[in-house]
């Protein structure tokens, strides 16, 4: 496999880890709203009042910033990173 | 001033620009002890901030196209991130967003997870390979990436549908403020808002929206969580509001559970003015079925990521992996105010239905609530509505009707904080829609000045010439959006999420198509813009004329249903038709790689 091939192989495997991530939280874990609201979340907040807050939008941001730091990473490894700097 | 190593001077100067705006704050403050009136405070305000948009707008003037189109692309990442931001953040989301919370709770706040769970598709899935194409515009990226001038023209139609529906919505609000914040008639006010859009924008392009939208980044997010600290912390209820409202989130739910969610008359409900609303939804409860939120947070996410003036901030990065790590900067940004508005909306609830509370108002006598000087000037103002329909002398919690906006615009003076904060929360309001107001004017102009007229139309035109016409077409879309805003056709907040569902029903698949799927040729893009476009026009007409609808998609979520068919359209037709060819598969591939030269040169 060339090494273009590799390098698009493992930023697709990364792509579906972060879509994943995503899914379950902006569309899975409210699938179950109104059982999780019954448990008491972070800072004493129910539980799906918070995601719906504070932490799916938190992780999110999360998400991006791991998300660019893995495709830095990849795309080194191949020798596909830009030069200089940003 | 911004001139040679102005990049590198840029936290000096935004610093240094923050800090005036904190000492104006201190000043106008100061005034209102010595005297001066809430109205002069408002237009100073106002006025204030516009000049300073104003001069930034004036100090990017630009005559290069790729200034005037990305911002010479050398904005680093933090600061396109605020710029975003602000871009994003329209209007609605400062002014009516605590209010759809305060109102509706649970259901509506499925609009902060899709506002900013989209910020994942834009970037795993097309940001960075958008910004190594080094595209102008986003029909810029069908248009080459497909071939042909139909598909491009057909990307500018959709381009152009979703971010007008939106445009007339902020220059509406824009409108509003003005009106408020300078006391002028609203018919005029528009006007107003626009000419402060267009400084903005005229001269320097997407180089002087991205500067005065870093500016008016700092003045909102200042304006929306100064009010909300100083209030959390007048009112006991924690010094830092989003860690610490857990007993005021349990005490509202509990005053629910006292004074029940009563319905009123639908006779009753007649006399109260059109635009406000009781409270009839739990604050915290699951209040609405997993199919209602989840559609309704997918069509937002969906919507992001296909609206071409958030996707086109992103190419102005240096770099693809700046293009990145900005969309992170942008969500952090946006997170600081979308967090905050379910605070706000706790802390506004809860301050006027605590009876415990001085300024709780359920449960006192309808006459002492009338007497009270807040509730006379926001219901002056239409904003607030009291009726004792039961008769009994006493406020109900359903006897209480408030606007939307009231949520921003009026807690802080319910609060009792100085009448600084309102003018500053003006500003804010006036910043949040102006820099939206500007990146979609600017998306819709830049499409067609250099989608249609110069690449369509006239390809030899000389740079001079194609940046005059991107002009004139910033003035005349700017024109259409004000008259249509001053017809006063639909609600703030109606219009922004139908944008959404536009954008993503014609543009979603085939931009993410066109980087992930190497098989999808023209003929598919082109049916799969067309369609998806049209299926979802239909279904929203159709639903509005007393439709009933399918699997529980509204008219607030319609673009999944024209996202839908934009997909299968895209790939029955991508298959039933010839490959792309060769050069085409090899420039996809080298989209996918963020090194090496982009596809389209510096100067195109």
């Amino acid at each position: 496999m060339s090494k273009q091939a590799q390098h698009w192989e493992k930023s697709k495997g990364l792509l579906i880890m972060t879509l994943a991530i995503w899914f379950v939280f902006s569309i899975g874990i409210f699938l179950f709203g109104a059982e999780m609201n019954e448990v008491t979340g972070p800072f004493g907040y129910p539980l799906t009042y918070w995601f719906t807050c504070q932490g799916s939008l938190g992780i999110f941001v999360i998400l991006i910033f791991w998300f660019a730091n893995r495709q830095e990473k990849i795309d080194e490894e191949f020798g596909f990173s830009e030069r200089g700097d940003d | 001033m911004i001139k040679g190593n102005f990049i590198d001077n840029l936290p000096k100067v935004y610093g240094i620009y923050t800090g005036g705006f904190l000492g104006f704050i201190i000043i106008m403050s100061i005034a209102e002890q010595m005297g001066m009136t809430a109205k002069t405070i408002g237009i100073c305000f106002v006025a204030f901030t516009v000049a300073i948009y104003a001069i930034i707008g004036y100090l990017s003037r630009t005559a290069q196209a790729d200034a005037y189109y990305v911002a010479g692309r050398q904005v680093p990442t933090v600061f396109n991130g605020m710029a975003t931001a602000a871009d994003w953040m329209s209007g609605a989301s400062f002014v009516a967003m605590a209010g759809g919370i305060y109102f509706k709770g649970y259901g509506y706040m499925a609009l902060l997870v899709g506002w900013t769970g989209g910020y994942v598709l834009v970037a795993s899935l097309l940001a960075p390979y958008l910004r190594k194409f080094g595209c102008y515009t986003v029909p810029d990226f069908i248009g080459t990436r497909y071939g042909g001038n139909l598909s491009r023209f057909m990307a500018v139609v959709v381009l152009t549908v979703a971010s007008f529906t939106y445009v007339t919505a902020q220059i509406n609000a824009t409108g509003t403020i003005a009106s408020v914040a300078l006391d002028i008639p609203f018919q005029y006010a528009v006007y107003v808002g626009l000419v402060s859009i267009l400084l903005c924008s005229m001269l320097g392009g997407m180089r002087g929206v991205t500067w005065t939208q870093v500016a008016q980044y700092i003045v909102l997010i200042i304006a929306y969580l100064l009010p909300v600290f100083w209030i959390s912390n007048k009112m006991g209820a924690g010094f830092f509001p989003h860690f610490m409202l857990a007993d005021e989130v349990a005490r509202i739910g509990e005053l629910e559970q006292q004074f029940g969610f009563v319905k009123n008359a639908a006779a009753d409900l007649k006399t109260v003015p059109k635009g406000l609303a009781g409270i009839t939804k739990a604050h915290s409860a699951v209040n609405a079925t997993p199919w209602a939120f989840i559609s309704l947070a997918l069509a937002m996410m969906m919507g992001t990521a296909s609206l071409p003036h958030v996707m086109m901030r992103y190419f102005t990065t240096p770099s693809v992996k700046a293009a990145r790590k900005s969309v992170g900067w942008s969500l952090f940004f946006i997170f600081l105010l979308y967090s905050s508005a379910p605070m706000l909306a706790t802390l506004s609830k809860l301050s006027l239905i605590d009876p415990t509370l001085s300024t709780g108002i359920i449960g006192k006598s309808i006459a002492e609530v009338q007497a009270i000087d807040w509730y006379q000037n926001w219901n002056q103002a239409n904003l607030m509505f009291v009726s004792d329909f039961n008769g009994n002398g006493t406020l109900e919690l359903n006897e209480f009707f408030m606007g939307g906006k009231a949520v921003v615009l009026a807690t802080p003076e319910i609060a009792g904080l100085p009448y600084v904060i309102s003018g500053l929360v003006a500003a804010g309001g006036m910043a949040a829609a102006m820099s939206t107001a500007d990146g979609l004017i600017l998306a819709i102009a830049n499409a067609i000045s250099h989608d249609v007229y110069y690449k369509i139309i006239d390809p030899k035109a000389e740079t001079a010439k194609r940046l005059v016409v991107a002009r004139v077409l910033l003035v005349v879309i700017g024109f259409a959006g004000a008259t249509i805003a001053a017809l006063e056709i639909q609600g703030i907040l109606g219009s922004v999420i139908w944008a959404f569902d536009f954008a993503m029903s014609g543009l979603f698949f085939p931009l993410v198509l066109g980087v992930w799927w190497k098989r999808a040729n023209r003929e598919g893009a082109i049916a799969g813009m067309a369609l998806g476009l049209i299926s979802g026009a239909a279904y929203l007409v159709w639903v509005r004329t007393g439709g009933s609808g399918f699997l529980g998609i509204t008219q607030l979520t319609f673009g999944i249903f024209g996202s839908a068919v934009s997909l299968v359209a895209m790939v029955v037709v991508s298959l039933m038709t010839s490959e792309p060819n060769a050069a085409t598969q090899r420039m996809v591939d080298e989209v996918r790689v963020p090194a090496g030269k982009s596809i389209l040169g510096k100067q195109h």
